[in-house]
C-alpha cells in the first residue's frame, strides 16, 4: 500500500523501493495475478500433456501440442522423420518452435516481465530489481531470435489445417465431427495469431519507408496492422484454443465424452 | 450544485526534502484536478508550485502523478477519483525536483540534442520533395505528441534505475527516432546508434509508456517494437544476413 513519500532526496521524490513503491490506490495487482494464473496453467497443462505422452490421438483428431508427429513412437505418425531410437516424448521434437515463438513474442514478453518477473509488476509500481539491463544483456539479449522463431512456426498453421482436413476422414468414410471443427477452429486461431505477430507485420512492410512505391506491402501492412492491433486477444484465445483443443481430443480418446457426428 | 470539500494531499518541498500535506478544498462539479490545485493556490497555499499553461491538453506542462498514476492534471476530472479518499498529488517521480510539483526535465532536452537531425534525399529533378499521404501516415501518428514527458516517467527503465539515465533515451526519444527512420525523405541510417548508444535494446516492453500517453501515441507497438525490428533486421535475422552476403558476393 501507499508508502509515505516523506522526502527529497538529490534527485527526486523518494518512494521507498520494491513492489511496495507505488502510491496507486487501484488494484493494479489484479492483471499481473490473472496473468499469473492463466500463463501458469497452461505451462503446467501443456507439461502435463507433453510428459504423460498418451491419449492425444482419437482417430482422425490428433491433439496440436504433438503435430506434426514426426516420431516412430507416435500413436499416429505424420511424417516418417526421426527413427524409433526416439524414445521420449513427440511433443518434444516440435514444441520447442511455438514455444519459442511465444515466450519471445512481444506481447507475452509485456505479460510476464510484468506478472512473473516483477520488472514492473505494473506502471508506477516499484521494479523489485536495485539494477537492471533490460533486454540488452544475457539472457534476455536472447530474446531478438523471435524472428528466428517466426521462421520456424510459419508452417504450423498450414499442419494444423492438414491435420482439420484430415479430421473429415473417418474410418467409415467422409464425415464431421465437433472435432473436426475443433481442430480447423484452432487452425485458424493459430494463423491468426502468427499473422498478428509484430515481426510479421515488419516483414510484410512495416521495414519500407515509402509504401507508394510499394503498394503491395502497403496493403499486406494494413491488413496485418489490423490483426496485430488485436494482437493481445488474439494471443490469449489462441493459448486457450490450443488447450482446449487437446483436451477435447484427450477426452474423447479416454471415452470420457463421444464425439458428436454432423454427419 | 454546491461544491463539495475533497482532502487534497500534495506533495510540498523542494530539492533538499519535503512531506504530503493534507488541504481541504472544495471540488466543483464538472472541474479537472488542475483546477482544484489553483483554488488551492489561490486560498490556502499561495506560494504553491505548479507549472500549466493551456489548460486543455496540448502544452504537456501539468504533468504529475494523480494518486500514483502520471497524468495530465489539467485532463484528470475530479469525478472519476475516489470520491471518500485523499486525492495525492507528486511530482514527476523521474525527474529531480525543483519545487513542489515542478521537476526538472532537461534530461529530455538533453537526449533531444543527441538525435542526429533529419537528413533528406537529394531533390528530385524539378526541385520538389515529393510525399504520398500513405507514407507519411504512420510518422503523423508520431507529430502529435506533446512532450509531457509522461512516458519518460512512467518507464521503469528511468524511473526506478537512475543509474540507467546516461545509456536510456527513453520512449519519447524512440518516438522521435521512429519519425525519423520511418520518413520517407530521411537518408539517416540511426540503427546503430539506437541499439549501442540510446538504449533501444534495454527497453523491455511493458507498455506502460503507451498507457500514460495522453495523444493516445501506440508509443510500444508503432514505435518502439519497430524500431526493434529494425535493429533485428541488422543484426539478428540469418535470413537477412544471408541475403546481404550472397548480394554482395553477386555484386
Amino acid at each position: 500500500m501507499t508508502s509515505a513519500t516523506d522526502h527529497v532526496g538529490e534527485t527526486r521524490v523518494a518512494i521507498r523501493t520494491g513492489p511496495a513503491a507505488t502510491l496507486r490506490q487501484d488494484a493494479w495487482w489484479i492483471a499481473p495475478l490473472v496473468t499469473v494464473v492463466v500463463l501458469g496453467g497452461f505451462v503446467l497443462y501443456g507439461l502435463w500433456v507433453t510428459f504423460i505422452n498418451e491419449d492425444y490421438y482419437a482417430e482422425p483428431y490428433l491433439s496440436p501440442f504433438f503435430s506434426p508427429c514426426l516420431a516412430d513412437n507416435c500413436e499416429h505418425q505424420t511424417a516418417e522423420v526421426v527413427g524409433d531410437w526416439w524414445n521420449l516424448s513427440p511433443a518434444l521434437l516440435i514444441l520447442p518452435a511455438p514455444l519459442g515463438f511465444r515466450l519471445t513474442c512481444y506481447y507475452y514478453r509485456k505479460a510476464y516481465y510484468r506478472a512473473f518477473l516483477w520488472s514492473p509488476p505494473a506502471c508506477a509500481v516499484g521494479d523489485v530489481r536495485a539494477r537492471y539491463a533490460g533486454e540488452s544483456r544475457f539472457p534476455l539479449i536472447l530474446q531478438n531470435v523471435h524472428r528466428v522463431f517466426f521462421y520456424l512456426v510459419l508452417p504450423f498453421p498450414f499442419i494444423l489445417l492438414y491435420d482439420g482436413i484430415r479430421a473429415f476422414d473417418f474410418a467409415d468414410g467422409f464425415g464431421m465431427g465437433v472435432g473436426t471443427l475443433v481442430l480447423l477452429v484452432n487452425a485458424v486461431l493459430l494463423g491468426a495469431y502468427t499473422l498478428s505477430c509484430h515481426t510479421c507485420r515488419h516483414l510484410c512492410g512495416g521495414h519500407v519507408d515509402s509504401f507508394s512505391k510499394s503498394p503491395r506491402r502497403y496493403r499486406a501492412w494494413q491488413l496485418v496492422s489490423f490483426l496485430n492491433e488485436r494482437h493481445m486477444q488474439i494471443a490469449w484465445v489462441s493459448l486457450f484454443g490450443v488447450a482446449l483443443t487437446d483436451l477435447y481430443v484427450r477426452l474423447v480418446a479416454t471415452d470420457v465424452i463421444r464425439d458428436l457426428r454432423f454427419f | 450544485m454546491t461544491p463539495r470539500t475533497v482532502t487534497m494531499r500534495v506533495w510540498r518541498g523542494d530539492a533538499s526534502g519535503g512531506d504530503l500535506k493534507d488541504y481541504q478544498v472544495a471540488a466543483e462539479e464538472g472541474e479537472v484536478v488542475l483546477d482544484v490545485l489553483h483554488r488551492l493556490q489561490a486560498t490556502q497555499a499561495n506560494d504553491l508550485a505548479v507549472r500549466w499553461n493551456c489548460k486543455a491538453g496540448k502544452c504537456g506542462s501539468c504533468s504529475a502523478e494523480v494518486n500514483g498514476v502520471p497524468r495530465l492534471t489539467c485532463m484528470t476530472r475530479m469525478n472519476l477519483l475516489p470520491p471518500d479518499e485523499p486525492i495525492t498529488i507528486t511530482p514527476l517521480r523521474t525527474f529531480p525536483v525543483i519545487r513542489d510539483l515542478v521537476t526538472d526535465v532537461s534530461f529530455n532536452y538533453e537526449k533531444a540534442k543527441q538525435a542526429p537531425a533529419f537528413k533528406p534525399r537529394p531533390r528530385e529533378p524539378d526541385g520538389t520533395h515529393r510525399m504520398r499521404q500513405q507514407d507519411i501516415d504512420r510518422v503523423q501518428e508520431f507529430h502529435k505528441c506533446i512532450e509531457c514527458f509522461l512516458c519518460q516517467d512512467v518507464c521503469h527503465f528511468i524511473r526506478d534505475h537512475d543509474d540507467n539515465k546516461a545509456a536510456f533515451a527513453g520512449p519519447r526519444m524512440f518516438v522521435r527516432y521512429a519519425e525519423l527512420e520511418m520518413h520517407p525523405l530521411d537518408t539517416n541510417d540511426r540503427r546503430q546508434l539506437l541499439q549501442d548508444r540510446e538504449g533501444l535494446g534495454m527497453c523491455n516492453i511493458t507498455k506502460c509508456c503507451t498507457e500514460v500517453c495522453p495523444e493516445g501515441i501506440h508509443i510500444t507497438d508503432n514505435a518502439i517494437i519497430p524500431l526493434k525490428e529494425r535493429v533485428v533486421d541488422a543484426r539478428y535475422d540469418p535470413v537477412l544476413w544471408i541475403g546481404r552476403k550472397l548480394r554482395r558476393r553477386k555484386s
